[in-house]
């Protein structure tokens, strides 16, 4: 699994836990302290990078202990004026965000299936689909 | 049977009477009340293609410098042009790409910007980097030039493409175990995805599978402006498959050579393309207005989706191998449906060519016709059709020993 950035929010009665101990002790993950504000007795947050199989778990193990997980997410856009809606994304498109609307053969892109795989940034033949971070 | 001429229509045309309808339209109107009903009230029948065409280019004369020089090499934004012919002319062809292009060296390269691109520029009046080298002469004594042109600033930009608007298209699939990149996209392993390339019932050439009507001197739309049937294009191989009784039949692949006025054309019909792993080109839109001379027109020009079909071929290993066979045929119902069954395997299916934009061309043109602003061009000479006997020629390895050995 490519490695996901979240936004951790500590609230102020866990702020002086050994929690990130845990995420790599406990759950095996690779982790990268991209920002971090953390103060005792206050509210926290940090951004970081996580990485390992059991990412999922350990974001679960946060959130059980009262911790606020916020993926952040890059966002494909795509650009309407590049697009010719020939449709080359569709079949490569894993979620179906990117499908035709029949029969106007109109390629429609619902940024909410999106999972932001990128696949359809480099096959696009016109470069229309952009990573907004 | 009543026949109609080429000088029949364009009268009407003049007069604001002709009946003009695109193929997408035709096909519903003969589902409706047949053919030769149609044939009578109907007077020509609007195409449409929209898709990457590597075969396209566009040449330029650029008008002399003082001092004169004669051209030995152009680059265009970086990317060499093809010289060899007059002082101050040159040629750009689609898939030319940047000297300094990482090409395939980290697989899959992406090629963002070629000689495609180059056209877009120049259509949508872009400044365009220019360069050029000459050797020296007694009457063109400059050795090297860099400036900035426009599309304006040139004298004549002729948009010319050799092989253009394929009558039909293979069906791409990838039976082998890793993703490849191909000029039909990417195709996923153990068909993972099919790619076809044609816009099916509206596809110009689809549509005159005989080539009854379509010849030298047709007028088309061309890249948004007005182009012309010059040639056949290259690889015109049109001859038809003998196919079982009852099969329909499968035009193998007619090719046009068009030509056309760049200084008229817009980004809008003209796309630099980039094909991951494989290179950049151009995707060109094309229409071609269809006479409905007869019956016999007017039926090959309202065959429906259901009754066109396409070859489905591997590119994994017969295609680069260029292994003869296919594995099967698929209509282009089956294709525009979005799933199609093969080898027991349900497969997603993709375009390559905008059916959006060609519906939108064969609108473009039918308003044109109706306008009349856009007159037929009748053909001095048909192009070579399906009794032509054109057979494929190929390259084969051959010559005197290597020296070196």
């Amino acid at each position: 699994m490519a490695p996901s950035k979240v936004v951790l929010r500590f609230p102020a009665a866990i702020a002086d836990k050994p929690i990130i101990f845990h995420l790599v002790k406990d759950y095996d993950l690779m982790i990268n302290i991209l920002k971090a504000n953390i103060n005792p007795h206050k509210e926290g947050t940090m951004v970081l990078d996580i990485d390992g199989e059991k990412a999922a778990a350990g974001l679960d193990f946060l959130r059980g202990q009262g911790v606020i997980v916020q993926p952040i997410t890059e966002d494909v856009v795509r650009n309407e004026e590049r697009c010719t809606h020939c449709g080359a994304c569709t079949a490569i498109c894993p979620t179906g965000a990117l499908h035709f609307e029949r029969p106007a053969m109109l390629v429609r892109f619902d940024s909410e299936a999106c999972v932001v795989c990128q696949l359809c940034v480099r096959a696009c033949l016109m470069r229309a689909m952009e990573v907004r971070i | 049977m009543s026949e109609k001429t080429f000088q029949e229509i364009n009268t009407k045309i003049r007069a604001g009477k002709a009946v003009v309808v695109t193929a997408e339209e035709l096909v519903q109107l003969a589902a409706e009340k047949g053919v030769s009903q149609v044939a009578k009230e109907v007077d020509v029948v609007t195409t449409g293609t929209f898709g990457p065409m590597c075969s396209s280019g566009a040449y330029f004369n650029f008008g002399h410098s003082a001092p004169r020089i004669k051209f030995y090499r152009v680059w265009l934004n970086g990317i060499l042009a093809g010289t060899g012919f007059a002082a101050v002319d040159a040629f750009i062809g689609a898939t030319a790409l940047p000297e300094d292009d990482p090409l395939n060296t980290t697989h899959p390269g992406e090629f963002r910007y070629g000689g495609g691109h180059v056209i877009e520029d120049f259509v949508a009046r872009k400044p365009v980097r220019f360069k050029a080298i000459g050797y020296g002469t007694d009457c063109y004594p400059r050795r090297e030039i860099e400036t900035v042109v426009t599309l304006d600033d040139v004298n004549e930009a002729v948009l010319f493409c050799p092989r253009n608007a394929y009558q039909n298209y293979n069906c791409a699939v990838n039976l082998g175990p890793k993703t490849i990149y191909t000029y039909m996209g990417v195709l996923k392993p153990h068909l993972g995805n099919a790619h076809f390339s044609t816009s099916g019932q509206l596809s110009p050439l689809l549509k005159d599978p005989y080539f009854r009507t379509i010849g030298v001197g047709t007028r088309i739309f061309l890249g948004g402006g007005t182009g012309y049937v010059v040639w056949n294009g290259t690889q015109h191989f049109p001859s038809i498959p003998a196919l079982p009784e009852g099969a329909p039949p499968v035009p193998a692949g007619g090719t046009l050579a068009v030509l056309g006025d760049l200084k008229q054309m817009s980004p809008q019909w003209l796309r630099g393309t980039s094909m991951l792993g494989y290179g950049a080109t151009l995707t060109v839109g094309i229409g071609v207005p269809i006479p409905v001379l007869n019956e016999e027109v007017c039926y090959w020009a309202s065959r429906p989706d259901s009754e066109l079909y396409a070859p489905i071929v591997d590119y994994a290993e017969a295609y680069p191998n260029r292994k003869p066979g296919n594995l099967g045929f698929v209509s282009y119902a089956e294709l525009r449906s979005g799933r199609i069954t093969l080898q027991g395997k349900q497969v997603p299916t993709a375009p390559l060519s905008s059916y959006a934009k060609a519906r939108e061309i064969s609108n473009i043109l039918k308003q044109w016709i109706l306008e009349g602003k856009f007159l037929l061009g009748e053909p001095v000479q048909l192009l070579p059709g399906p009794d032509a006997g054109i057979t494929p020629k190929t390259l084969e390895v051959r010559g005197p020993e290597r020296r070196d050995r």
